[in-house]
């Protein structure tokens, strides 16, 4: 079995970004996401809109490369005003040409 | 009927109690908990069946009268950010973002404000014009448009236009309540009577159910109002009353009936607290949501359920 280093990105977002952000990532490079409802506390506080619904965590594995210049772009366009938060994990994966 | 009987006769409706108990479940830390699909159900439900009620009522519809009302309330709920914004912006020394936010706000209107306002002349026994809930859908968008141009007029900023419109326009709510309006007026009376069972008659206990729900929505921001400051406060609350009494008084002219004139001014008395935060969120992400969102929904909307609507009520006696 080949098993390859990856990163895996973690975001969790206000939910009305979540959709910008996703596009972001597909744009950005990575071939796909998983995406689940998250709840939780931080240092902003106040949501949106309660219409909007809970927090989205999107997670994505991409090569290095492209999870840097995702949190960089996650760093320039959003940190300022919206509630999100972005880290990278480093991860062995099978199949990895699947993620690039 | 004296206002003392015209308040209690609002806040002993079983609408207003279920707020009122979401509320008191939110302030007591109880642990009810609205599971979030059916929030999202009940809110879907709600705005399909004004729109399809409202649907059935415009393609019966009373001709010129009715054009000319929705006419009139189209440029009301324009015109308001056009003095809510200079207001918030020389009065209040809020930054242009903020003040741009919180006129959006009130340029749009609450459906659940209209709802809790018929359901009042319901239990009154005052009639009023069928075709309102396409008022209703025709006043939650401009008062954002005007608002976000004011904005982008004071600071040159580039805002995500076509996202920012796309997302109000075709949003849940609008989407529905025009939706609901164009399945109503296809179908007639023939296709209301195939539905009634479900969207008319379970309506009263289904708005029971979603007040319950907005009592605790609006309850948790009561801590808040600390962020908000006194002179948002007064204007949370005496904007509505004038934009009431301008409401009534444009229905007057327009030829409305009493209730029809009522409604109008409650609506323009509403601030938005479901199409616009999202389309502000993503237009104006600078601007504060602990102050937009406070001043609409937990001091505007609890003010204009519980003590507005008998007032705006009793307003209207003075014109009919």
């Amino acid at each position: 079995m080949n098993i390859e280093t990856m990163k895996r990105v973690t975001i969790v977002a206000e939910a009305v970004i979540a959709e910008r952000i996703q596009d972001d990532i597909l744009r950005l490079g990575a071939t796909g996401y998983t995406t689940t409802k998250a709840e939780g506390r931080g240092s902003r506080g106040v949501r949106a809109s309660e219409w909007e619904g809970r927090n989205e965590k999107i997670e994505t594995i991409v090569t290095p490369a492209v999870a840097d210049e995702l949190l960089q772009h996650l760093s320039d366009h959003y940190f300022e005003h919206y509630a999100v938060i972005a880290y990278a994990h480093t991860v062995d994966v099978v199949r990895g040409a699947k993620y690039r | 009927m004296s206002a003392l009987e015209l308040v209690q006769l609002n806040l002993l409706s079983p609408a207003i109690l279920c707020f009122a108990l979401g509320i008191a479940a939110t302030l007591v830390r109880s642990d009810l908990r609205f599971p979030e699909p059916l929030y999202q159900a009940l809110s879907i439900y709600l705005l399909l069946a004004i729109g399809i009620k409202g649907g059935v009522a415009l393609a019966s519809g009373t001709g010129e009268g009715m054009w000319l009302a929705l006419g009139a309330a189209v440029l009301l709920s324009a015109a308001t950010p056009l003095w809510c914004f200079p207001l918030l912006r020389l009065a209040l020394r809020l930054s242009p973002a903020d003040a741009g936010a919180v006129a959006a706000h009130y340029g749009s209107v609450s459906v659940v404000t209209f709802l809790a306002a018929t359901a009042f002349l319901h239990a009154l026994g005052e009639p009023f014009e069928g075709f309102l809930p396409a008022m209703v859908a025709l006043m939650e968008v401009p008062g954002i448009i005007v608002a976000l141009l004011l904005v982008q007029r004071l600071t040159g900023g580039t805002t995500h236009w076509a996202e920012s419109i796309r997302t109000v326009v075709v949003g849940k709510s609008v989407f529905l309540l025009l939706g609901g309006l164009a399945v109503g007026a296809l179908s007639g009376e023939a296709g209301l009577a195939k539905v009634d069972a479900f969207f008319v008659t379970p309506f009263q206990g289904v708005l029971c159910l979603f007040l319950l729900e907005m009592g605790m929505v609006a309850a948790r921001r009561f801590g808040d109002f600390g962020k908000v400051g006194a002179a948002l406060l007064v204007f949370s609350l005496l904007m509505p009353i004038a934009h009431a009494a301008l409401g009534i008084y444009t229905g007057y002219l327009c030829g409305l009936s009493r209730g029809g004139a009522f409604v109008l001014g409650t609506l323009a008395a509403s601030a938005s607290y479901i199409a616009a935060p999202a389309t502000i969120r993503l237009a104006l992400p600078q601007a504060n949501p602990a102050l937009y969102l406070t001043s609409a929904l937990a001091i505007t909307f609890p003010f204009n359920l519980t003590v507005g609507i008998p007032l705006y009520y009793a307003l209207s006696g003075w014109l009919y």
